[in-house]
């Protein structure tokens, strides 16, 4: 296929036929290069109106955690989930810097947030004559041990400060590893991306005990007719 | 202030450009008319880098996509959504009603989920079949051509199965069903639930030239760079712009109300331009009005007249009344048989249902008239923010504690992931009079324009058919294997079914009829009380079915469309 013209045919109209734009072929099964166009010069953008993009720079403006705040989430994130080679933890996925986004774009987190690091500090130093980011790693846990738990019987909300910090903190600390660069490589998603969809592998449906039926599949895509126009019979019969 | 009038006459002026209004702006475009089409949100091209969505990776965001900005997450390409800033609405004691509006060109064809159901015979002819609500004043017969010119214009993927009420079509091959749909087909034949490929608008197949091939990344919610789903903007206006149609975009227009002159007949609109704030009036021969349903009987109600008193078409009183939303309640569950998953390949999939059930029960043996579908979703997904928050609050289900830290919340997010599949009842809500929209007397939006008060309560049916939903999602999750997550909503949570509006499958509130006492419209979407002036949104749905609206919406637009040019050919508005 001539990639000009694919160009041409594919992006309609002004605004996306600028710069930046390159070619992902994905092959067919009959062995045909299907260009499809995808935009890489839109890293630095996401997606933001102007409007949204001014709250972020507002939110990015404020300082909502102290340096030594910002520590003791860095020192409590990696005992919640330990690096791990070759994917690294919770400092490699940035997690500290989501904790102090969250907890201004979300502002009924904060108070929970800043309550339970005066909280960890004033426990630690009571029992270890220590902060808590400088407590060894065994001690940390003592503390974590007592407010991992929690009863899921109950609204969470009824339940102490301290309860409600460390299941914030975890939910932040694994929701923050698993969206990084990081933890996706470490989850092994493969997805986000364009390619050609045909169905689940065989060993996964032989793992998990399923099949196709072969007339669900019968009616399924060709993947290898996808760039053949479609054309009907009057009754609706895909011919092509 | 002065308000500012174009010198040129436009044969339509087209307020919105979302389904409704792009499928009339391509067809008149293509018919040689010169047309106007007026969107109170800004420019939109899915192709735009700057404000693209697509393939965009969770840390690209600082808040790794969370939804504190858009109700639907940071991804999803609605420009607007239960709230939109300067523009309130209000509700009268004990009711509620939640409104959707996405302000950009193209409406809310960029982020809806592309389901495309074709109404069935019987769904037009509801009072007839169980004698509640009201039969439309035309059929599927009238509708069909269009379903059929649509299905290719368009392009939706699914299956000829032969079923009375889910009529065949012009149908793209659908995908394979993915790893958890697998499990839901065995585990609704258990209960003889039936289950057939899903029917969404997105290319499978090439249709034309000028869009793409799906590529498979699931995210249609984004609004495709490349043309493969159906956005209004993307696969209707662009088109109709580059076929050599005369469209003329206003953006940033905000419609006031539909001006009138001594014969009460339509003479144009009257918009406040975002930009300078300042009062437009634009002059066209015929009106079409597309502003969504809610939307359109606003504009209406506020365009007051010495000929129309009451606001423009609402001799009958029955602008905004019965307005109703599809019905909802959903569930989800933990299956053990998807549990330690393999990630070893891509199963993005399209962005959407790759299977479904559609409506199977006999309404004769049970407490609520009509039917709904089962939506289905899981599968290994894409990690954004939320993902893994309480990683394994699963492990209740099979007698190990939830909570706790280390290395093993590593293990529980790979042992979870994709495991959980969850199910949506979509159903058909009975449209009464009493559920209406009206003009707040004492509140106006930031462009002082009067805004809508909302009047809505789910009446007894619409509550027994939500319990039947979860009853059967109940059964489908046991013969699955697997455990219902959560508590399973009891009477007292009116068994989860969704507040009004929140299925953002808002219908009625202008409907079509023969009798002008009794409706809004005639059978071609005209005012029957302003000839110039059609609606070709979904207010003039005179019910709902257990079908998402956006296909019918395209498939009466243009017939209307049709229709008003051969009434402009004839010299007859």
């Amino acid at each position: 296929m001539d990639r000009r013209k694919s160009l041409q045919t594919l992006i309609l109209g002004g605004a996306a036929a600028t710069s930046g734009l390159v070619f992902n072929s994905c092959k067919t099964e009959n062995g045909e290069s299907v260009d499809e166009v995808i935009s890489t010069s839109s890293e630095k953008f996401f997606g933001r109106t102007p409007e949204e993009l001014d709250r972020i720079e507002k939110l990015n403006a404020e300082q909502l955690f102290n340096e030594h705040e910002m520590e003791t989430i860095a020192a409590l994130s990696v005992v919640i989930l330990p690096p791990k080679e070759p994917h690294g933890g919770p400092i490699e996925a940035e997690v500290p810097a989501l904790v102090e986004f969250m907890g201004k774009d979300i502002p009924e987190m904060a108070p929970t947030l800043l309550g339970g690091l005066m909280w960890l500090d004033h426990k630690s130093n009571t029992e270890f004559g220590t902060e808590f980011k400088s407590a060894t790693l065994e001690q940390k846990k003592q503390i974590c041990d007592e407010i991992c738990w929690h009863d899921s019987e109950k609204p969470l909300s009824e339940q102490p400060l301290e309860i409600q910090f460390f299941y914030t903190m975890r939910g932040l600390t694994v929701t923050g590893y698993y969206t990084s660069k990081v933890g996706i490589a470490d989850l092994g998603y493969k997805g986000n991306s364009p390619n050609v969809w045909d169905g689940v592998p065989q060993d996964v449906l032989d793992q998990h005990g399923v099949a196709y039926d072969p007339e669900w599949i019968a009616k399924c895509v060709d993947q290898s007719q996808r760039n053949v126009m479609a054309e009907w019979d009057d009754e609706g019969n895909l011919l092509t | 202030m002065q308000i500012k009038e174009s010198s040129e006459i436009f044969d339509v002026i087209i307020v919105g450009s979302g389904a409704g209004g792009g499928m009339a702006t391509k067809q008149l475009a293509d018919a040689g008319l010169n047309v106007a089409v007026v969107e109170a949100g800004p420019f939109f091209d899915p192709a735009d880098p700057k404000t693209m969505t697509q393939l965009k990776q969770p840390y690209d965001s600082p808040r790794r996509g969370a939804g504190t900005d858009r109700a639907f997450g940071e991804w999803d390409m609605s420009w607007g959504d239960w709230e939109v800033e300067g523009e309130p609405y209000t509700h009268a004691e004990g009711t509620e009603f939640k409104w959707w509006r996405a302000r950009m060109l193209g409406g809310r064809t960029n982020h809806w989920g592309r389901i495309s159901l074709r109404f069935g015979p019987k769904d037009f002819k509801g009072k007839t079949r169980d004698g509640h609500g009201d039969d439309w004043p035309i059929g599927y017969e009238d509708v069909k051509p269009y379903y059929d010119k649509l299905d290719k214009l368009i392009g939706v993927f699914g299956t000829n199965e032969g079923r009375e009420n889910d009529p065949d079509g012009f149908f793209l091959p659908p995908p394979k069903p993915r790893l958890h749909e697998l499990f839901y087909i065995n585990g609704a034949k258990k209960s003889n639930i039936p289950v057939i490929p899903g029917r969404l608008s997105m290319l499978t197949k090439r249709i034309n030239e000028d869009r793409g091939v799906c590529f498979y990344c699931g995210q249609c919610g984004r609004s495709c760079q490349i043309y493969a789903d159906f956005s209004a903007g993307s696969c209707l206006i662009f088109p109709a712009q580059k076929s050599g149609g005369q469209v003329k975009l206003f953006v940033n227009s905000m419609v006031r109300e539909v001006l009138t002159n001594e014969e009460g007949k339509a003479t144009g609109v009257s918009y406040i331009n975002k930009e300078d704030r300042k009062e437009y009036k634009l002059r066209g021969k015929v009106v079409v009005l597309a502003a969504s349903a809610c939307s359109s009987a606003r504009i209406l109600l506020n365009s007051k007249s010495k000929q129309h008193p009451n606001g423009l078409g609402n001799s009958s009183n029955l602008v905004g009344r019965y307005l109703h939303d599809s019905t909802g309640s959903s569930a989800s569950g933990v299956i053990p048989g998807l549990m330690n998953r393999k990630t070893s390949y891509n199963e993005d999939g399209v962005g959407g249902m790759h299977v479904y059930s559609p409506w199977w029960g006999d309404n004769s043996k049970l407490n609520f008239p009509r039917g709904y579908h089962i939506e289905v979703w899981g599968g290994m997904g894409q990690p954004n923010y939320g993902f893994g928050w309480d990683p394994n609050a699963m492990n209740q289900y099979f007698g190990l504690k939830s909570g706790g830290y280390g290395d093993s919340l590593r293990d529980d997010v790979k042992k979870y992931y994709g495991s959980v599949i969850g199910f949506g009842g979509r159903g058909e809500a009975i449209a009464y009079k009493d559920n209406y929209c009206e003009i707040d007397p004492t509140t106006v939006d930031q462009f002082g324009i009067p805004v809508l008060k909302f009047n809505y309560k789910h009446s007894e049916y619409e509550v027994n058919q939500a319990k039947h939903m979860q009853d059967t999602f109940e059964e489908i999750i046991h013969n699955m294997g697997g455990h219902y997550l959560g508590e399973k909503p009891g009477k007292d949570k009116d068994y989860g079914l969704n507040k009004p509006g929140e299925i953002i499958h808002e219908v009625g509130t202008t409907r079509m009829g023969d009798d002008p006492k009794t409706s809004v419209t005639n059978k071609f979407q005209q005012l029957h009380d302003a000839d110039n002036v059609f609606i070709v949104d979904a207010g003039v749905f005179v019910s709902q079915a257990d079908k998402n609206c956006t296909w019918t919406i395209m498939a009466l637009s243009w017939r209307a469309s049709d229709y008003i040019i051969e009434q402009l050919k004839a010299q007859n508005i």
